[in-house]
């Protein structure tokens, strides 16, 4: 019941019946049209005849009198088909034809008429339909010439017939049409419904079934799998963070709850009290630090960054970065190089890229072996805006350690530090806010081999047509 | 110095009219948006710190009103909205600096004595003296006893932004933000490097030193004999 009455509300259902409908329409008047034409067609045609006649017989009776005309008249009586022929006298008396019986008064009025009419020849009670013309002779005579309307009706009768039950077959196989397809729609939908449903429970891995024949359905459910896998993405990275919080907040608050505790405990002098505050105030910097680090990225990843997008040169900010850590990595025993001559015109929000690529050049100056030299020359970092057609690319190359490939898409998430970093200091969330920083603008972060040493990849979406290439 | 402190956190407020007490200025405080508006009006004060989100009346309004009646004191609004997009609106609503919290009282000392000297200051002068150091703003032209200094455009940003503030406290932050127009912590001591080499080109071969580091604040150019 209410299976059928969902089937009836379907969208599917309710469009085959608003064509059912315009069919009908269209058929009806098509066959109207036909139908009307066609029999004035035939009327035309039997007037035009008629007249013919007319006008043939009335010079005969002209030359050779009634007599003619009666003899006329009869011969053509005689001969088989659907003309018919009468001639009376004023007074209404038969002379010759083939008109047995007409209905009353018809003789009295010339001029054309459709009629009931009996055949001479033909039984009692078989009456036919006929156009005919009667026209006054001179000398009181009457004449009557006609046609049988039989096959006009007939030919009527068979296109009303068929156009009744075209109608009537159009109908029930477009409502047959209509209801398979529906169901087949509906129960893709319920399908989806059900996916949605269990989505909604907490099963956020669900995802709504694709037909794979490529139709508004399956697109429809294409989109909304990308947007599920986002949501799950988004999920999956709050509940990360969550977790990172609970331990990478946790430890360095327990540690700094600790110290205060043992300062306490112990007997201490001022310069005690004094240290134990001054390591608390660093530690917090530190968390205070790392909160700002994560708000970032949350930021960053969730879009809202998004309002404070203008338009810049990716080139100036590599120098300014190179500019800003040249005399840091000089302090090391590095060399910092930036090449950035051509203009790389980028989209976006200045600030966070800056940061992002600021966070590269950090660990790399950070991971370098510092007065390592390669092939005699100094350690070499080198800072790079380029692009490749359809990519702006930021890049930053060391002669570090490198990172294992087998780790490079890990050290990408939050908190992640491989363990022979553990000792440098940092959270552990320079990356991934660069990799978030990249995301938001609709480009990635990638980590290459620089044998040796690492490459890492700013790739943001390039603005425009080539500007100064 | 007078200030007035807009904040409706009572603790934070007693905290920081103690500090600057401490540290020999007058604060006044203002625990709404409404309250601080008509003692803003009302009173002469120096510099505002004004927190964004107040009973009443937001922070922003309040400052927006203040510029709408050509009040041109100058205000730090002190905010836990930090990002970037929320310092920006800040500022262009008329607020002159902008903190995020939590911040060290010494980087809130530092901004807004900066601030408090901001209008009687050295803006508009050409030539930028400390002791023996001359700095021209025209010319580009640096030089220390009358012997010429060849400086980086960056060095010679910094010099210039130091020796405006001659005589205050400049934290790092503030450097980052007014010589690099960058906004966020770039985690390691890069400052502290751009400024020791800006000290070996300064200070180097002079018996009095005039780029000083102020421990646990930031740095200060000053002439040591006075």
């Amino acid at each position: 019941m209410t299976a059928l009455g969902k089937l009836l509300r379907t969208t599917a259902f309710q469009l085959t019946l608003v064509y059912l409908m315009i069919f009908i329409l269209f058929a009806v008047s098509l066959l109207g049209y036909f139908a009307l034409n066609t029999r004035r067609l035939i009327t035309e045609q039997i007037t035009q005849t008629v007249n013919t006649e007319i006008s043939g017989l009335r010079d005969q009776y002209n030359q050779g009198g009634i007599r003619r005309l009666v003899i006329l008249v009869d011969l053509r009586s005689r001969r088989p088909g659907s003309s018919l022929y009468l001639v009376t006298t004023a007074t209404g008396e038969g002379l010759a034809g083939n008109v047995g019986s007409l209905e009353p008064g018809v003789l009295d009025h010339p001029g054309w008429l459709e009629t009931n009419y009996r055949r001479l020849d033909a039984p009692e009670g078989s009456e036919h339909l006929a156009l005919v013309r009667v026209v006054q002779l001179p000398g009181g005579f009457r004449l009557l010439v006609g046609r049988d309307l039989e096959e006009r009706e007939r030919l009527f009768d068979i296109i009303a017939n068929a156009g009744q039950w075209s109608l009537a077959l159009v109908i029930v196989l477009g409502l047959i049409g209509g209801f398979f397809v529906s169901r087949r729609v509906l129960k893709r939908v319920d399908a989806m419904t059900e996916t949605a449903q269990t989505i909604m429970a907490g099963d956020l891995a669900g995802r709504l079934p694709v037909a794979g024949t490529g139709d508004e359905l399956d697109r429809l459910a294409d989109h909304l799998n990308a947007m599920l896998e986002r949501i799950e993405a988004l999920m999956r990275g709050l509940k990360e963070v969550s977790d990172n919080i609970a331990h990478d907040l946790k430890t360095p608050l327990t540690r700094l709850r600790n110290r205060c505790e043992e300062v306490l405990r112990g007997p201490a002098g001022d310069s005690d009290y004094r240290a134990a505050l001054e390591s608390t105030i660093a530690e917090s910097d530190d968390l205070i630090r790392t909160f700002d680090a994560l708000l970032m990225i949350a930021r960053a990843e969730s879009g809202q960054a998004r309002d404070n997008m203008s338009e810049f040169d990716a080139a100036e900010i590599a120098r300014d970065v190179g500019e800003l850590y040249e005399p840091l990595a000089d302090e090391k025993g590095l060399a910092l190089k930036v090449e950035a001559q051509a203009a790389a015109p980028v989209r976006g929000n200045r600030e966070l890229v800056s940061q992002a690529l600021a966070n590269l050049v950090d660990n790399a100056i950070k991971y370098a072996r510092p007065d390592g030299k390669l092939n005699g020359a100094p350690t070499e970092i080198l800072v790079k805006a380029g692009h490749d057609g359809e990519h702006i690319m930021l890049s930053v190359a060391d002669r570090g350690p490198g990172i294992p490939e087998a780790d490079r898409s890990r050290v990408v998430e939050r908190f992640v530090r491989l363990e022979q970093s553990r000792s440098e200091p940092g959270s552990g969330l320079g990356l991934s806010l660069a990799a978030a920083v990249a995301r938001l603008h609709g480009g990635q972060l990638r980590l290459e081999d620089n044998a040796p040493g690492l490459k890492s990849i700013i790739e943001l979406p390039r603005v425009g047509p080539t500007g100064a290439g | 110095m007078r200030l007035l402190i807009i904040e409706d956190d009572r603790d934070a407020a007693d905290y920081l009219v103690k500090a600057f007490r401490e540290v020999g200025h007058i604060a006044d405080q203002a625990s709404d948006g409404e309250e601080g508006l008509a003692l803003a009006l009302d009173g002469q004060y120096d510099v505002l710190i004004v927190d964004r989100m107040l009973p009443k009346r937001d922070g922003l309004s309040v400052i927006g009103a203040l510029r709408g009646k050509s009040v041109e004191t100058p205000v730090l609004i002190l905010s836990a909205l930090g990002q970037v997009d929320d310092r920006v609106k800040g500022l262009r609503t008329g607020g002159d600096d902008y903190l995020a919290k939590p911040y060290a009282f010494s980087e809130l000392l530092a901004r807004v004595e900066a601030l408090a000297r901001r209008r009687g200051n050295r803006g508009e002068e050409t030539v930028y003296r400390v002791g023996d150091l001359e700095l021209n703003r025209l010319s580009h032209e640096v030089s220390r006893a009358g012997q010429e200094l060849q400086l980086q455009p960056r060095e010679f940003r910094l010099l210039e932004f130091l020796m405006r503030h001659a005589g205050q406290v400049v934290t790092r932050t503030m450097l980052l933000e007014n010589v690099w127009d960058y906004h966020f912590d770039p985690q390691t001591n890069v400052i502290d490097v751009h400024i020791s080499r800006l000290r070996s080109k300064i200070d180097k071969g002079f018996a009095q030193p005039l780029l000083h580091t102020v421990r646990g604040a930031g740095y200060m150019i000053r002439d040591g004999a006075r």
